[in-house]
């Protein structure tokens, strides 16, 4: 537990140091990273805890930020509404996904998952009315009742949020639900010949981690104060499931751990020149990607659990 | 609506469908024999149209330069294999998801570091033009030709697999892995060749589609996944389920593309009808996947059990 207070308090002091150090973009950038941490970890719980490996996570962030923007330019500015409805769209989107995609298992899961992110990413690329594949740009964030045009206030917000669902995910894995889903994972033969009904623990399962996702996807709208299908593309799937996977695949802080790494990797490259590397390789800046790729070939062959696999103590869930 | 246009766009269905199958071909031996999620797929097809633009340049014939481009590509695709991916079929398929996307960044800044953004890679000249097949049925004879290489790969490939001693070692390595290399068969090498012809299909694709396309970095990515779903529909590991899931999908892609707009025009305001056709269409082969996986969770052609 001290642990877990110690990093909450790294990120509670970051943007008062930032703002020591002269520094204050970078608590957008923050934001930024910590609002896929925590689409990131709402998708571990899918895949980690539940062992689905789920390729349309970002079907449940777009549905997120498309609800939430969509209310906004219809008039409905206020966050207490857009925000509850962006998860509960979500979460009814996870529902409907989910209860045809369970059916299948393994490669065809990941397949039919994919599948409907794309029908969905395509949908929205043809709602013209919302901007197409264009996006939908928003005057400002929405109203909270403190004011979320203050960077420091948004990351506050956001961290919120964040630490809210890193304790809900905490807890939940710890009860009764969480040692089935684990379980189902490891076993599912065993789960079902012990009377659970294994099919409406992964739904249910599946179902959190939407309406998680959804909250991600409603933030990163107010953030960006702009929206597009590409939110939805594949490769922001891929991405989330990246930084899953770099970060520690069914631990707790997996998902913050990936995408501060791959994020903050990529603005570290793109961001500060390195003097030898320049005289080696002048514009290597333009290829960070080269980088990254190399760093994840890197985690795979030598760390294959994740980052989050290198600290001692920091355990796999069990059953 | 006439016979004609109809036509044109069955053939259009078939030649589109016919380069899905040389891309799903390679894709499900390697997932279906090897159990290995390759994302990367897609960057050897990008890897294969930058070759060929290269050697149809240098030497100066479109013929010569795709014929070039093809064992180059399979030779790079054999080095990848044994180099790397080698490394990850006893891995879960997480990891080789991350090992892959990360060669996917790899390989787009390798080849935007070599070639630049983009290539060139026009159409031969002597096959701009159109042929007639049949009385007041134009067709480009480019397309044309696309179609009877995609028919010609397509026949050598099933007598490869079905009537060959290489086949039959593919096959006894999709049904049983352990048993086969119990049994003598250098496992390794046959999986070195068969990324090796994955590879070299996805030239043929690469350098053929390259005129009428573009090619570009990130040009894999989004024909990868509708090469995923082709296996997806067809059954892992069944190049037959592959033939027939390609061109499934290339007929629903290229009709709804063409004729879903003029059928919503009939009942929708032109602006919205020229929209949502589109869209509705890429939409459809999606459908289609759900469909077939809600009926057969294993694919049209299950290749084992």
């Amino acid at each position: 537990m001290r642990k877990h207070l110690a990093l909450l308090a790294v990120f509670l002091l970051l943007p008062l140091a930032l703002a020591w150090a002269d520094q204050t973009f970078y608590i957008s950038l923050a934001s930024r990273i910590l609002i896929y941490a925590l689409a990131a970890t709402s998708l571990n719980l899918v895949l980690g805890y539940g062992g689905m490996i789920s390729f349309g996570h970002a079907a449940f962030v777009g549905t997120g930020a498309y609800v939430a923007s969509i209310l906004f330019v219809e008039g409905v500015t206020s966050a207490w509404i857009a925000w509850p409805a962006a998860l509960a769209a979500a979460a009814l989107a996870a529902l409907l996904i989910g209860a045809v995609s369970l059916r299948t298992r393994g490669a065809y899961f990941i397949m039919i998952t994919l599948a409907f992110a794309q029908m969905m990413f395509y949908l929205l690329n043809s709602m013209k009315m919302y901007g197409g594949d264009e996006g939908l740009t928003l005057p400002r964030r929405p109203d909270l009742g403190v004011d979320l045009g203050n960077e420091v206030a948004f990351y506050y917000v956001v961290l919120f949020f964040l630490a809210l669902t890193l304790y809900l995910l905490y807890r939940l894995t710890n009860s009764r639900f969480g040692r089935v889903i684990v379980a189902i994972r490891e076993n599912e033969q065993r789960a079902q010949a012990l009377g659970f009904p294994v099919y409406r623990y992964r739904l249910a399962c599946f179902v959190i981690a939407g309406a998680a996702g959804g909250l991600a996807g409603a933030l990163l709208a107010a953030h960006g104060k702009y929206v597009s299908p590409n939110v939805l593309h594949w490769t922001q799937s891929g991405t989330l499931m990246i930084m899953v996977i770099l970060g520690g695949v069914g631990r707790l802080w997996g998902g913050v751990l990936g995408a501060v790494a791959l994020l903050g990797l990529e603005h570290l490259i793109a961001d500060y020149p390195v003097g030898w590397l320049e005289a080696l390789a002048p514009n290597y800046q333009q290829h960070a990607d080269l980088a990254v790729g190399l760093v994840l070939l890197a985690v795979v062959l030598f760390a294959p659990h994740g980052i989050a696999g290198l600290f001692p103590g920091a355990k796999r869930a069990r059953a | 609506m006439s016979w004609v246009l109809i036509a044109e766009q069955a053939l259009n269905g078939l030649q589109f469908g016919l380069m899905l199958f040389l891309l799903a071909a390679g894709l499900t031996l390697v997932f279906g024999i090897m159990d290995m999620i390759n994302l990367a797929h897609g960057s050897l097809y990008m890897l294969g149209a930058f070759i060929a633009a290269s050697l149809v340049q240098a030497t100066g014939s479109f013929v010569l330069g795709v014929l070039l481009a093809v064992p180059a590509t399979a030779l790079a695709g054999m080095v990848l294999e044994t180099l790397l991916l080698r490394h990850l079929y006893q891995r879960d398929h997480l990891s080789q998801v991350l090992a892959t996307f990360a060669l996917i960044l790899i390989l787009n800044e390798a080849v935007r570091l070599i070639w630049g953004s983009d290539a060139p890679l026009p159409m031969p000249a002597s096959l701009s033009g159109p042929v007639e097949l049949l009385p007041g049925l134009f067709y480009p004879a480019y397309r044309l030709l696309i179609i009877l290489v995609g028919l010609a790969v397509a026949i050598f490939l099933y007598l490869l697999i079905s009537r060959t001693k290489v086949g039959m070692l593919v096959r006894a390595g999709a049904s049983n892995r352990e048993m086969a290399l119990a049994m003598g068969v250098n496992i390794r090498l046959l999986f070195t060749l068969v990324f090796g012809v994955g590879a070299a299909l996805c030239a043929v694709a690469g350098a053929l589609l390259a005129p009428l396309l573009a090619v570009q970095v990130g040009m894999g990515e989004n024909i990868l996944i509708l090469a995923f779903v082709v296996i997806v529909i067809g059954g892992i590991g069944s190049v037959r389920g592959a033939l027939v899931g390609a061109l499934v999908v290339g007929a629903v892609d290229t009709i709804g593309r063409a004729f879903l707009p003029i059928a919503f025009g009939a009942f929708l305001p032109p602006q919205v009808a020229s929209a949502a056709g589109p869209a509705i269409a890429s939409v459809a082969v999606y459908l289609l996947m759900a469909v077939v996986l809600f009926f057969r969770p294993q694919g049209l052609f299950p290749a084992r059990g």
